[in-house]
């Protein structure tokens, strides 16, 4: 996803690894989170961000490339940033306790929803409220700036 | 080597989670165009999960890292929907997604 330069051809990398991801959500019995992660992500974000490609592009010309810039000292970085990690990842000694397989966590985690996590529950949804109500209004005020833009 | 990749464990969940994150900091680092530093961003957010998720797994977190795994989806979700409507009006604005020429930051 990171090496191409063709944005269509990021996004739909992008989306094999957030199926990638949701597999290995999969593999630690964490069934409801990778539902979730397929629904939100593969349904919801990938489209949204495939919209922002197709309404971005300049002009007519199929033209989907992006440029890269400081490709050296950004390698670097991230390569370093990736040994540090797995380096500190691999060395620590961690707590690992054997748990019993849980069966299926939808139970379990809609009982915490309702009970321990109700306030960050509502908090949530208000944030996704807030967040949708200015999405709307900064996508739908586009068209008056565009036809006066001396007004500011 | 082949006996340590055998039986997944902790490690290898998080190793997995420290190559995506550095990907997704290299598509933010080096990239100009907005919607692929959203990518970048949506790549570290996955890590970072794939990170709670695997301790929820293997420590006795229990089901509390699935809970806050859950809470980062949503927030990823709230995050790309405001961030596409301002990569649209910055496109309407500048005529460009280019994060090089956007440095202005009143009109």
């Amino acid at each position: 996803m990171v090496f191409s330069k063709n944005i269509v051809h990021s996004a739909f990398a992008l989306m094999f690894s957030l199926i990638g991801v949701a597999s290995l959500y999969v593999l630690l019995y964490a069934d409801f989170i990778a539902a979730t992660q397929l629904l939100v992500y593969v349904g919801g974000i990938l489209i949204l961000i495939l919209f922002g490609v197709m309404l971005t592009t300049q002009g007519h010309s199929f033209d989907f490339k992006t440029i890269t810039v400081n490709l050296v000292p950004a390698s670097i970085l991230s390569v370093a940033v990736a040994a540090m990690l797995i380096f500190v990842f691999v060395k620590t000694d961690w707590l690992i306790s054997e748990v019993a397989e849980p069966n299926e966590t939808i139970y379990d985690l809609g009982m915490m929803l309702m009970g321990d996590y109700i306030l960050p529950f509502i908090v949530a949804g208000v944030l996704l409220l807030i967040a949708i109500i200015g999405a709307i209004l900064m996508a739908t005020r586009l068209s008056p700036q565009t036809s006066k833009p001396d007004t500011e | 080597m082949i006996q340590w990749l055998a039986e997944p464990g902790l490690t290898h969940f998080l190793i997995v989670s420290a190559i995506l994150f550095s990907l997704g900091l290299m598509a933010v680092l080096s990239k100009r165009n907005v919607i692929m530093v959203l990518m970048g961003v949506e790549l570290i957010l996955n890590s970072a999960n794939i990170n709670m998720i695997a301790f929820s797994r293997f420590t006795d977190l229990g089901l509390d890292g699935q809970m806050i795994g859950l809470f980062i989806i949503i927030i990823a979700a709230a995050e790309a929907a405001v961030a596409l409507a301002i990569v649209l009006n910055i496109y309407n604005r500048f005529n460009s997604i280019n994060l090089d020429e956007i440095s202005l930051l009143k009109g």
